[in-house]
Order: structure tokens, then C-alpha cells, then sequence
């Protein structure tokens, strides 16, 4: 299968990226050229294996760790906040959020 | 239970199918994936750690508490707990939502299946729920302080949630607060969630739709955020009937997600968030499958307090408690509690049940408190509820010492009968003579009584009791004044 | 000791040289430092904050007057740019974190700081890693000191091109898909990728949850068994997917005979599996013949090679090239221009700020990589795609773990060619990401591989050899790597001019 312009449009608007046309087309032909050589998995009989999310998963079991319910993370917000392109009283500022 | 038995009441020859999603914030100290606090209301994004914010190079720690919260969830309403969930990645784009994505549970949740089961009036109602699953809260974004501009708090992004979801099995607005009343009552009965609703700590959303009977379901709007019981009714009420006169009218329902305005006790629908439609689930990896080991499961049982259904059953079975009356006092444990201290230590079960749905209950709501501050303590009214049984004072009279032990004058229940005077006058000699001088005061009711007139004898009652300050016992001097007028 | 000399010497001497106090950390970073700078037309370092490295050395230096000794102790290294670090910017060499400041460190420039480790600065780096050339750095190309025409390699081309030109004994590098090895080879340098979630990706900028791993490259094995024995750790507080093994000492087999071995064939009765798909057609004859010098060294050694196949090797491309994109398109959806990070100047509304602050931030690659990655996880797509890779992923991963039913470790090619020239290839990305295809295997397995400096192939460009090991097996690699470094002189070789 190949991807068509519509595509392009709706996972860059998805990914909210910005695509001119000129740039859709070549990101068209990039992508269709990628997904030849993604084909051949096609071919691969996957039926009743689990996937692998985990890499050491294949050897041995990975289970999550959990954490003592500890409140330790002091007001760092002046640190934090630094590389804030626009703050105002502690507050991030962005365009109106209409709900 | 199947969705037939359900008792459906139409509007206007429609059945309302109503579906709850709820959000519970638990009650931990720390947030799900972080170490920063949860407490409500700090300065903005004073608690919202470098985790929080989604600071490049941050990475998602697990809170035991937050799940062993789900795990109590799960056992009180008889689900399943799985033995392997999985979190995964909700992905899309909003200023609440610092990194991109919310990390919830998706194909596989933690609680799966179980049951609400709750009265409606004295119909016994139970609500299926789908799956309880975990996910993180996202921030806040506050719109009125800046022209133009919306100014973003993350203080609440990270908060542990509950999301509990319901199968389409409520049938009335009732019902639906119903449901959301007994479900708050659990989640803080069991202490996951410290359920104010004003705070957001409890929020619910109703999927809403009408069908008539018999019908395949209807498309169903998603009423979001409602954080009172009083809109939560208002909001369906209004809700239905805007669905019933658009079907009506020859509109099909558009699925949309709305607002409650109490303003103007409308709804209406959101702008849609854009592409909401394709989140790309996938599982995080940067999050191992979460395993509970059955011997956790058994180690928070065995920790867990006895449910509230449970204990109204038991109220039921060892007072003689009618259903009714149960189900009032098992609104909260402290409640339950204050009834059994003084049903136990006054052996008048049914009494002390009156007392405290009754006197207790009414000063306490005139006074805003909640029964954790009652002034006057279950033994206490204990001792009141023996002196009502043994006659020493009248039911009014009890009243009146309610009253002086609730004002805080004296906590001993005998030493204020006595000094208020209340007490009941069961010494037949004293009251013989009190009826005597009623009699030969009141010759011609006395005379009338006799010539056949039965209400002039309630009258004379009404005298010697009047004449006595109260005092009297009321049957004492009914048969009394029966045998002096045979 | 002359100051000229300082740069010459690899982590152990310079380690050895401070203690002894024949130079101090001070002297040593004041030389490297000068000489980094020197040597800024190489495009391998991005930022430095000068009065901060002093403060470090000095502080190092102050432990060793209080009498204590290291293997790292006031050794100045480097970081590669997807480390953030308090006090220099961390970009990820992306115009979205231009002069970024992270108010915390990575766990593992944390964990080497302790160690008594010196920060000379940090190291240019591919955009958020994605690439195999450098090439894709909002900061300039990283040229290749063997050839200034050619490119380093990637995405840790600044840590191979500072290690190769002797701009620093030592750096940190992250292998996602062979970012660690891959330059490794091309800049004739030594560098380990150790058992996926053996290194805290803590302070890692994410590219790829599932495959990030972060691991040193230096001038020989025994200086990268020192630095990891202080990088890797369990992070419990900070890493869920760090591993909960012990820290370990990855110098304990170093000059160790195997059982049974002798001095003279130290590494008698380790057997070496080739991979039948690593010498096809799809590798470079000038590489196949250095690498095959190599194994016949190993021979000499006493290890024993064995043939064996991995046959889903061209299927890793595929594979790697869905999961990493997926991963990255979450991973980098936090860079929308509120908390952090580039904001563009102009924009509508809100959706046009996120459009046009990201599309101004992010470089093609990167955007081709979220376009990837946002198609295969979209609706309608998820089973064909992402389900898929990850089924496959297992069968790559078994496929390893039946070969090493026959063998103790496994050899190839780190890449199929040498450098190329620089721009050779910038406007072709899948054939970029065909050239991935001996180091995606191990990557997408988590598996410790290697890259070890195997010679010279055509132009005299230098050829690594890669050594994949098993699950926490890194020290019996290391112990084949340093065998190999005893008995050859590859990995002392410096360009001309440096």
C-alpha cells in the first residue's frame, strides 16, 4: 500500500506539524519510499507470538517497581521554569484555550 | 444482573439509558508518577516537579499507594483484580497536558467488571461496571486572568485517578445520583478518595441517550464535569428532554460532549478537541507491565473495613432495623458507629435509630456539622433513650434534656432531668388528687362526658396533663380518669 | 609533566597521573580545554562553561589532597548533548533546545561527577539522536578527524570525533539503533553499548523509550570497562525500566585467563559466532577483509569461530524503523512550545503555535520520524504496524538467543562501509537506514554489543569490529575486547595531525 497527500495532511495535523504543499510531496515520496522496505514484514507468520516491549522480557520476567507513597519533591518552580518561553505569575502562558 | 430486569420509567415514552464515567482522585501524599505532593489549592505550579512538567530527560516512578487505592476499590465492588495491567499512552496535544500524552490504562485495567448496588426509594437498584482503570490528572487551564491568553497550573497534573466506568444501566436522572451518591459513599468509605466535589476530588461524566423501548441504544452526549449532585439531576433533566424534543422534531442526536451551565441549567456542547478521535494508544515503555501478586490482594482485604451495604445488612439482621432506616445510618462509618455504641448501651435499637435520623440529625444539619462533632456522645444519648423506656421521662420531655445536653449543660442525663424538673409523675396518689380538683373544676365537661359527648374526656385529659406541668404519664392518667368517670 | 602531553594520555594514565599528582585535574582540564577549543573546525563540541569545569576540577583535585584515589578521580571528560547537565546548555542538538538550561542531571553524568569525574562540555550530537551521520545536528556537521571530508558517524558523532582527536580521554555516547558503535568504527575509537536498562536513562533526552541506552566510548576497552563500572547502576527512584541488577566492576576479567586458557591463548575456548547475514554482499569488501583479519587474531587468541545465522537481520530495518519512530513521535510531543523549548514568534491560535513552534524547532529527519511514527500508531494501522514490529522483535530476540546455544559471543562488521563523504547521503533517508542493519539486531534484542578499532579499510579509513555478548555478559566482552587490544595496536592509532 502507498500513502496519498491526504495522509500526509492528516498525521502532520495529528502530529501538529506544519506541511506546505512542497514539503508534503516530498515527505510523500520519503514516506512511500520507507514503507517498501516495510513490505517484507508482511511475508513474517506472527500469529500467537506476544509482542516484545521489553528487551530483557525474552529472557526473563519484567514486572513495574513500585514506589513508597512519600511527598519528597520540594518547590523547585523558578528552576523549573527557566527555559519558559512565557510566564506570568508562576502561571504558563499560552493562547486562549477555548473549551 | 441483565439490563431487562432493570426497571425502566419513561419520559414522554422514551427510556433514558445512562452510562457514569468517574473520575476519584486518591488520596495519596504523593502524585502517581512522581514524588511532588497532591495537596489542593498551593500556589501555581509550586507543586509540579520537573516529572510533572514533562521536563526533557524525565521518567514515570510508580506509587504503590495509588494502586493498592485500586486494589481496595476492586474488592469493594466485587471485581476482578487483574493479575497483569498495563498502562499506556493517551496521545494528544493541550496545555493541561504537559508531556503530550496521559499515561492511563487502555486494552488491559487494573479493576475489571463488579457491581454498584444501591436503593432508589425501596427498590433495591445494582449499576455493572465496566473497569476501573488508573490514570494521571492533567493540569489546569485558567482562563479569566489574561486578555487573550490562558495562563496554565500543573500543580494537579500527576494526581492519581480512578477512572470508573459504568455499562448503560441507569434509567433515571434519580438513579443516576443515586449511583453517584452510594459510589461516593464507598470511595470515601474505604478512605481512596477524600470525595469533595467542589475541590474536583470526585467528578462525574454522563453519557446520556434516549431510545424507545425495546430500540437499539440511542447516540449518546457525554455530559462532562458534573460536581453536584443537585446539577448532576438538572443537568440529565434537562439533557433528555433536549434529546427527546430533537428526536421529536425529526433531528438525529449528534454524539457530542456538552457542559452543564448552572447559570442557565442548559447544556451545551464543547468545541470538540480536534482529532480527539485518534489518540494513538500504545503501551508506555517506559512502564513495565504492573503486576499484583494475589498475597497483596489478600494483605489489603484483610486490612479493609466492613463495607457500608454489608454493615446495613447486619444492622437489619441483629437490631430488627428496617431497610430504610439502615441504609440512613450507614452513610458514613462515624454514623454507624454512633448508632451501635447507643443502640448497644440503651438495648432500644429501634429508638436510638429514630433519635439520631431524627433529633440528632436535625441539630446537627441546623448546625452544619457533621456526626464526627456531635456534642452529645452515643452513651450519653444511650442513658436518655433507658430514661424514655422506663418512663421516668415522656418522649417531649426527653426532648427538652436533648436540648440542655446538646447546649452543654451537664453531660449526666439523670442530674438534668432533675434539675430541668422533667421528670415523669408515675405516683398514682399525686395524680388522682390532680384529677380529683380537674373533675370538680370542670363539672360540665365531666357532665357532658357522661351524657355521651367522648371528645370532652380527650379535653379532661388535656387538663390533668396541663395541670400536672407535663409530668404526668399520659396512659396513667387516661385509665385513671376512665375508672373515677365509669 | 608537560601540558602538551595531558591530551595524549587515555583515563587510566590520566587517573594514574593526578593521583600520583604529577599533573592535577586543574592543569589537566585547563590543557584539554585549550585544546578542544583549538580544534572547534571539527564541530565536536557544542557548549562549554569554562569557570564551571575549573570549579569541578578543582573540587576533584581537593579529594585527592585529602588522600583519596579513583579510577575517574579528576579525569575531564565529555557528554554527549542528549545528557542534560546543570550549568551547560543541553540541546539534544536541536534547535527546539537551543540554550536550554536543565535544572537537574542525568543519573549518569551524576553518577560519573561522583566518581570525581571533571565535564569539559558537551558533545554535538544528530537532532534528538536520530541519524547515523551527524549530519542531522541543528548545530553543524561533526567532521571525521581521519578525513575531514567524511562524517563521524552517529547520532554520538561529537564523543567519537572527541575521543578520535584526542579532545578528551573519554565521553558518553547513547545507542538507540548503533549510535554508540556505528561511530565508534568509523572514527577508530572503542565504545560499549551495555544490556538494555544496565545505565539509567534518567536525564537521557528520550528518543526511543524501549531501545535508549547510554554507554562510553574511549581509546580502549579497559578505559570503557572503568567508565561504565561508574555509569551503570539500578536508578530505582528515577528509571522503571532500569534493571535491578547490582553495580557491577566491569574491569574485574580484564587480563583474566579464561578457564583453562593459557597466557599465550588467553582466550582458549571462547567460541566467536559469525552471523552468515553480517558477511554478504550488503558489506563493503575493504570492511569484510579488515574484519576478517581480526577474527584470525581471536583465532590466535585461542577462540574458536563458528558459523551461525541470524536470519531475520534484514527484517530489523523494518522493525527498528516503526518501533523507534512510534516511540519518538510520544516521546517528542512534550516539545510544544509552553513548558520549554522553541516558541515561534508569530502564530493565529493555539494549534498554530504548537504547528509553527514545532515545525521551526524540529529538523527534517526529526519530522520525518514523528510523520513515521504517527502513521503506524494511528487508528486502523496500530496491528499492521507497531503490533507487528514488536511480534517480530521477539523472533529477532529468540533468534539471538538460539545462537548463543552455539556460541559465547558474536562478531561482525559494526557497518557495512567506512565514512562516507559528508552530503553523500543527506538526501536519501532509507538508505541512511539501510546502513543501520548490523547494529539494529542487538539494539532491538537490548543486548550489550560493542564496536573495537579492527584496522583500515580502502582510503585508510578505519573499520570496527562489533562484538555482541549476551544479557549482563558485558565483562566477558570487555575481557574478549581488551585480549584483542593487548595482542594488536588498531585502537592506539591517531589521525594525522592529532
Amino acid at each position: 500500500m502507498s500513502l496519498t497527500l491526504t495522509d500526509i495532511g492528516r498525521i502532520a495535523n495529528l502530529a501538529r506539524l506544519e506541511m506546505p504543499p512542497a514539503q508534503a510531496e516530498r515527505m510523500l515520496t520519503q514516506l512511500n519510499g520507507f514503507f517498501d522496505i516495510v513490505e517484507q514484514m508482511k511475508a513474517v507468520d506472527t500469529s500467537g507470538i506476544e509482542p516484545l516491549a521489553h528487551p530483557t522480557a525474552v529472557i526473563d520476567h519484567v514486572s513495574l517497581r513500585l514506589r513508597p507513597d512519600v511527598a519528597s519533591e520540594p518547590n523547585n518552580r523558578e528552576a523549573n521554569q527557566q527555559s519558559a518561553p512565557a510566564v506570568e505569575r508562576g502561571l504558563f502562558l499560552v493562547p486562549k484555550v477555548i473549551e | 444482573m441483565s439490563e431487562k430486569k432493570q426497571a425502566s420509567l419513561l419520559v414522554h415514552g422514551y427510556e433514558v439509558v445512562i452510562g457514569f464515567e468517574t473520575h476519584a482522585q486518591l488520596a495519596t501524599q504523593s502524585k502517581i508518577f512522581s514524588r511532588a505532593p497532591t495537596a489542593f489549592g498551593a500556589e501555581p505550579n509550586t507543586q509540579a516537579c520537573a516529572v510533572d512538567l514533562a521536563l526533557p530527560g524525565t521518567l514515570p516512578v510508580m506509587n504503590r499507594e495509588a494502586v493498592a487505592h485500586a486494589i481496595r476499590l476492586g474488592l469493594a465492588l466485587g471485581s476482578h483484580i487483574a493479575e497483569q495491567s498495563v498502562f499506556a499512552r493517551k496521545n494528544y496535544f493541550y496545555p493541561d497536558l504537559p508531556k503530550g500524552y496521559q499515561i492511563s490504562q487502555f486494552e488491559i485495567p487494573v479493576v475489571q467488571g463488579g457491581e454498584v448496588s444501591f436503593f432508589l426509594g425501596d427498590e433495591k437498584k445494582t449499576v455493572r461496571l465496566v473497569r476501573a482503570h488508573l490514570e494521571e490528572d492533567a493540569g489546569k487551564s485558567l482562563h479569566e486572568d489574561f486578555i487573550g491568553q490562558s495562563g496554565i497550573d500543573l500543580n494537579r497534573a500527576g494526581t492519581p485517578l480512578l477512572e470508573i466506568v459504568t455499562e448503560p444501566d441507569i434509567r433515571s436522572s434519580a438513579e443516576a445520583v443515586a449511583y453517584a451518591k452510594e459510589l461516593h459513599k464507598i470511595v470515601t468509605w474505604i478512605g481512596i478518595c477524600d470525595g469533595n466535589m467542589q475541590e474536583g476530588s470526585f467528578r462525574c461524566d454522563a453519557n446520556v441517550s434516549v431510545r424507545k423501548p425495546g430500540a437499539p441504544l440511542g447516540t449518546r452526549r457525554e455530559i462532562k464535569n458534573l460536581n453536584s449532585f443537585k446539577f448532576m439531576q438538572q443537568a440529565i433533566d434537562y439533557e433528555v428532554r433536549w434529546q427527546i424534543e430533537q428526536i421529536e422534531d425529526g433531528h438525529a442526536i449528534q454524539q457530542a460532549t456538552v457542559l452543564f451551565d448552572p447559570d442557565t441549567g442548559e447544556t451545551r456542547a464543547m468545541r470538540t478537541k480536534e482529532d480527539a478521535a485518534d489518540y494513538r494508544y500504545f503501551p508506555d515503555p517506559d512502564l513495565p507491565p504492573l503486576v499484583i501478586a494475589r498475597s497483596w490482594v489478600d494483605e489489603v482485604k484483610a486490612a479493609m473495613p466492613e463495607l457500608p451495604r454489608q454493615m446495613a445488612e447486619r444492622l437489619v439482621a441483629d437490631y430488627g432495623l428496617p431497610e430504610y432506616d439502615a441504609t440512613t445510618l450507614t452513610q458514613s462509618p462515624a454514623m454507624a458507629a454512633y448508632f451501635e455504641t447507643a443502640a448497644k448501651a440503651s438495648g432500644q435499637a429501634k429508638m436510638a435509630s429514630n433519635w439520631i435520623m431524627g433529633e440528632v440529625s436535625r441539630r446537627l444539619n441546623s448546625e452544619e456539622k457533621d456526626i464526627a462533632q456531635v456534642p452529645v456522645s452515643a452513651e450519653t444519648l444511650a442513658a436518655l433513650l433507658k430514661r424514655i423506656a422506663d418512663g421516668t421521662v415522656s418522649n417531649n420531655a426527653a426532648k427538652q434534656v436533648m436540648d440542655a445536653l446538646w447546649a452543654g449543660e451537664g453531660q449526666d442525663v439523670d442530674a438534668v432531668i432533675e434539675a430541668k424538673g422533667l421528670k415523669q409523675m408515675n405516683d398514682s396518689g399525686a395524680l388522682e388528687a390532680i384529677i380529683d380538683e380537674v373533675m370538680a373544676a370542670n363539672a360540665p365537661m365531666v357532665e357532658q362526658f357522661r351524657a355521651g359527648k367522648d371528645k370532652a374526656f380527650n379535653a379532661l385529659v388535656g387538663l390533668v396533663m396541663k395541670a400536672s406541668k407535663g409530668k404526668a404519664n399520659p396512659q396513667q392518667a387516661n385509665e385513671l380518669l376512665k375508672k373515677k368517670l365509669g | 609533566m608537560s601540558l602538551n602531553d595531558l591530551h595524549q594520555m587515555g583515563v587510566a594514565e590520566l587517573a594514574a597521573a593526578i593521583a600520583d599528582k604529577q599533573t592535577s585535574s586543574v592543569e589537566a582540564a585547563q590543557a584539554l580545554l585549550a585544546r578542544a577549543k583549538q580544534h572547534q573546525n571539527l564541530g565536536a563540541y557544542l557548549s562549554f562553561n569554562e569557570d564551571l569545569t575549573l570549579a569541578q576540577a578543582k573540587a576533584a583535585d581537593a579529594r585527592v589532597a585529602a588522600g583519596e584515589r579513583g579510577p575517574l578521580l579528576g579525569v575531564p571528560l565529555a557528554h554527549k548533548d542528549i545528557f542534560v547537565t546543570q550549568g551547560f546548555t543541553s540541546t539534544a542538538g536541536s534547535k527546539m533546545l537551543e540554550g536550554y538550561q536543565s535544572p537537574f542531571d542525568a543519573t549518569v553524568v551524576a553518577n560519573l561527577a561522583k566518581a570525581g569525574a571533571v565535564t569539559l562540555g558537551k558533545l554535538n550530537c544528530d537532532e534528538f539522536a536520530m541519524g547515523g551521520s551527524n549530519e542531522n545536528s541543528a548545530y553543524g556537521v561533526a567532521r571525521n578527524p581521519w578525513d575531514m571530508e567524511r562524517v563521524p558517524g552517529g547520532s554520538s558523532g561529537g564523543s567519537a570525533v572527541a575521543v578520535a582527536a584526542r579532545l578528551a580521554p573519554a565521553t558518553t555516547g547513547t545507542d538507540t539503533g548503533g549510535s554508540i558503535r556505528q561511530p565508534a568504527s568509523f572514527c577508530n575509537v572503542t565504545g560499549i553499548k551495555p544490556t538494555y536498562g544496565r545505565c539509567s536513562r534518567y536525564g537521557m533526552i528520550a528518543f526511543a523509550s524501549s531501545l535508549d541506552q547510554a554507554g562510553p566510548m574511549a581509546r580502549s576497552a579497559a578505559d570503557c570497562a572503568t567508565l561504565l563500572s561508574a555509569m551503570a547502576g539500578p536508578d530505582i527512584d528515577r528509571d522503571s525500566t532500569s534493571l535491578d541488577h547490582p553495580a557491577e566492576d566491569y574491569t574485574r576479567l580484564l587480563g583474566t585467563l579464561r578457564e583453562g586458557a593459557t597466557a599465550a591463548q588467553p582466550l582458549k575456548g571462547l567460541r566467536v559466532g559469525l552471523p552468515k547475514e553480517f558477511f554478504g554482499e550488503g558489506c563493503a569488501p575493504d570492511v569484510v577483509a579488515a574484519v576478517r583479519t581480526a577474527l584470525s587474531e581471536y583465532e590466535k587468541l585461542g577462540a574458536t569461530l563458528v558459523d551461525i545465522s541470524l536470519p531475520r537481520t534484514e527484517l530489523s530495518i523494518p522493525v527498528y524503523y516503526i518501533i523507534a519512530p512510534a516511540e519518538a513521535s510520544s516521546n517528542l510531543s512534550r516539545f510544544d512550545g509552553v513548558k520549554f523549548g522553541h516558541r515561534a514568534a508569530q502564530y493565529d491560535d493555539l494549534i498554530d503555535m504548537y504547528k509553527k513552534s514545532r515545525s521551526e524547532g524540529f529538523g527534517p529527519e526529526v519530522q520525518r520520524r514523528i510523520m513515521i511514527g504517527t502513521y503506524v500508531l494511528s487508528h486502523g494501522y496500530y496491528d499492521a504496524y507497531y503490533l507487528k514490529a514488536q511480534q517480530i522483535r521477539r523472533l529477532i530476540a529468540q533468534d539471538f538467543q538460539d545462537a548463543f546455544a552455539q556460541c559465547d559471543l558474536i562478531a561482525g562488521p559494526a557497518a557495512p562501509t567506512t565514512a562516507w563523504k559528508i552530503g553523500e547521503m543527506s538526501d536519501d533517508p532509507v538508505a541512511n537506514y539501510l546502513a543501520d542493519i548490523f547494529t539494529l539486531p542487538a539494539s532491538l534484542a537490548g543486548l550489550p554489543g560493542m564496536s573495537v578499532p579492527a584496522g583500515f579499510g580502502a582510503g585508510g579509513l578505519p573499520v570496527g569490529l562489533q562484538l555482541i555478548g549476551n544479557y549482563f555478559r558485558e565483562a566477558e566482552l570487555l575481557q574478549a575486547a581488551d585480549a584483542f587490544q593487548r595482542a594488536t595496536d588498531w585502537h592506539t592509532k591517531t589521525p594525522e595531525g592529532f
